[in-house]
């Protein structure tokens, strides 16, 4: 019988071939903790190096000071020396502050087709989009790969989401996720792979792949994934890791558990409404909410294309006024691509305050923290009650266009009514 | 593992890890007995200064949903809570729960146990009790590994006992 992408890349890694429902140890290929979880997973694993276990890949392990840099206390600052401190006296691979967000950079510089990503982050998930098994386990799990060089896996089953047609004018990425959401709910694939196909995958771009990979995680999936095909190959290939690439994808008679089309030119610009990211409805059932901050960035809609899109919006124009706009790009490549190309000054000239790259404000450590009752609209994949620092704010999750066209009218924006 | 005994705190669908260890107190993630004087919080204002060592915590759908971070089990161990009954858990929070030694039972239980009852778990036989009521139920014990695991006091010490991993 045929593989599913995820039944193929585990097998490929682990000790032979495996299917939906076992349970294998597997290597894996590259492990990354950061700030926000690598303290308890260097506690962890310090247990395991005291009783024999060295650091099993040293030059693949990732070391992100991300999510609260620049510091805004001095635990963290303290978090911080004592990170550089274990990076340094076990030879891991150290970003500091500044250095981008963790799943950016994995998959501009590390993650490649065909192995498996493991991060203590829940985002881990969007490396998946280069036809990697990407995907996030808590501190502890990832000091076990880090101590052997790898970890038990159970073969996810998996559902298939088949993408037909092209996203209609104003339509992005992040509304096919949103989409989605809304139709299976923020449980509808636990513990499953979702594997992106169909004949509109070779139209979506990196990036777009990369925003949908990275909400997996939102309906529970394991992992979401597509197949590593040109458009891989000339992605990496512009990072200067060709080398890096190859072509995987599921075989024809793969076993799915669910097929779920969707027919991309019937979308529209879709919004996940407080405090549930499925809580899912088209943004014009809500357009004219007033929104106090708007925050564009993150692991989800941070990159270039998502900046140039607000830039072409908010060009020679202003942010409303009682409307703050926080703009983030999510790496050092993406914020110098993003000045040379004139983004960055139409977005600062458009009155956002720029701000440097990282994490802080999508999970509510610094940099944005909301006021009481404050309403946020962002392009992070999280709208839980607190998420951004404050449980008594209300944010609202959408795409970088629906970003920046309420940015200039102070409410929540159809961009099919603003472009 | 000896019977698990304790009384039931009851919470909702969907709690999420920033209301089991809310985002504000990042600061805490290395002061994790501070940090447990918040658990659950935003969910129930009184849980963290009201939970006893050994009481359960009885939830519904998709229990620990969202971020990764183990903190989350870990200062609702800390703080005493000695198992999680939820009808259905999130993936990470269900791994780490069982890495770090907290118990976590698959089981539509929210409505066989209310806030307060006391309930006694046997893990390995898969059986439910609700000792303030005089019922039970089933459920499906969890993999002999996972049970070991939990026996170990968490994988990390199954894995110093066994030099490495073994399924």
């Amino acid at each position: 019988m045929g593989q599913t992408l995820v039944e193929k890349v585990i097998s490929r890694n682990a000790a032979g071939k495996v299917s939906a429902g076992e349970v294998t140890m597997c290597p894996v290929d590259v492990v990354m903790l950061h700030d926000g979880t690598g303290t308890l997973t260097i506690q962890e694993f310090l247990r395991l190096k005291q009783e024999g276990f060295p650091l099993a890949k040293p030059d693949r392990t990732l070391v992100f000071l991300d999510h609260m840099g620049p510091c805004p206390r001095i635990e963290m600052a303290n978090d911080h020396i004592s990170m550089r401190r274990f990076a340094r006296e076990n030879g891991a691979v150290l970003y500091d502050v500044g250095s981008g967000v963790c799943h950016q950079l994995l998959v501009e510089k590390w993650a490649r087709p065909g192995t498996v990503v493991l991060g203590a982050d829940s985002h881990t998930c969007t490396s998946g989009a280069l036809g990697a098994l990407g995907t996030g386990m808590g501190s502890t799990d990832v000091a076990v790969a880090m101590a052997t060089g790898c970890n038990w896996f159970r073969v996810p089953e998996t559902f298939r989401v088949e993408l037909s047609g092209c996203l209609p004018r104003g339509v992005h990425a992040k509304d096919i996720i949103l989409h989605l959401a809304g139709q299976i709910g923020a449980d509808g694939a636990t513990y499953k792979a979702l594997e992106f196909g169909g004949p509109a995958t070779s139209g979506l771009s990196m990036s777009e792949r990369f925003t949908l990979c990275n909400m997996a995680v939102e309906l529970g999936a394991k992992t979401g994934m597509f197949a590593s095909d040109e458009t891989t190959r000339v992605y990496l290939a512009g990072q200067g890791r060709e080398q890096d690439w190859e072509p995987i994808g599921p075989d024809g008679g793969a076993l799915y558990e669910k097929v779920i089309p969707i027919d991309l030119g019937r979308l529209q610009p879709m919004i996940a409404q407080p405090h549930a990211v499925d809580n899912v409805c088209t943004v014009a059932g809500v357009r004219g909410k007033a929104v106090d901050q708007i925050f564009l960035g993150s692991c989800t809609n941070g990159r270039l294309d998502d900046l140039a899109v607000a830039a072409g919006i908010l060009r020679g124009r202003k942010v409303a006024a009682g409307t703050r706009l926080l703009v983030m790009p999510c790496s050092p490549d993406v914020t110098r691509a993003a000045l040379e190309a004139g983004y960055i000054r139409d977005l600062f000239d458009a009155g956002a305050v720029i701000l440097p790259t990282g994490c802080g404000p999508c999970s509510g450590v610094h940099l944005g923290l909301l006021g009481d009752g404050e309403v946020c609209l962002s392009t992070t994949n999280r709208n839980f009650k607190g998420r951004m620092g404050n449980p008594t704010a209300f944010i609202y999750l959408a795409s970088p266009a629906v970003a920046a066209c309420s940015a200039l009218t102070g409410t929540i924006s159809d961009p099919r009514e603003v472009m | 593992m000896p019977l698990i005994q304790g009384k039931a705190w009851k919470f909702g669908d969907f709690i999420s890890t920033d209301l089991i260890a809310p985002g504000r107190y990042f600061h805490l993630r290395s002061n994790l007995a501070e940090f447990s004087k918040h658990v659950l919080e935003d969910a129930n204002p009184d849980f963290a200064r009201e939970v006893r060592p050994g009481d359960v915590v009885v939830a519904g759908k998709n229990f620990g949903l969202g971020s990764s971070r183990e903190h989350a089990p870990t200062i609702m161990k800390m703080a005493g809570v000695s198992a999680v009954v939820a009808e259905s858990f999130s993936r990470i929070f269900f791994r780490n729960a069982v890495n770090i030694g907290l118990p976590v039972i698959t089981a539509p239980a929210a409505g066989f146990i209310e806030e307060g009852d006391r309930v006694e778990i046997d893990l390995a036989a898969g059986i439910l009790k609700n000792l303030s009521r005089g019922s039970q139920t089933t459920f499906n014990p969890l993999p002999p590994f996972m049970i070991q695991i939990l026996n170990d006091g968490g994988v990390v010490n199954t894995l110093i006992k066994n030099k490495g991993f073994c399924l």
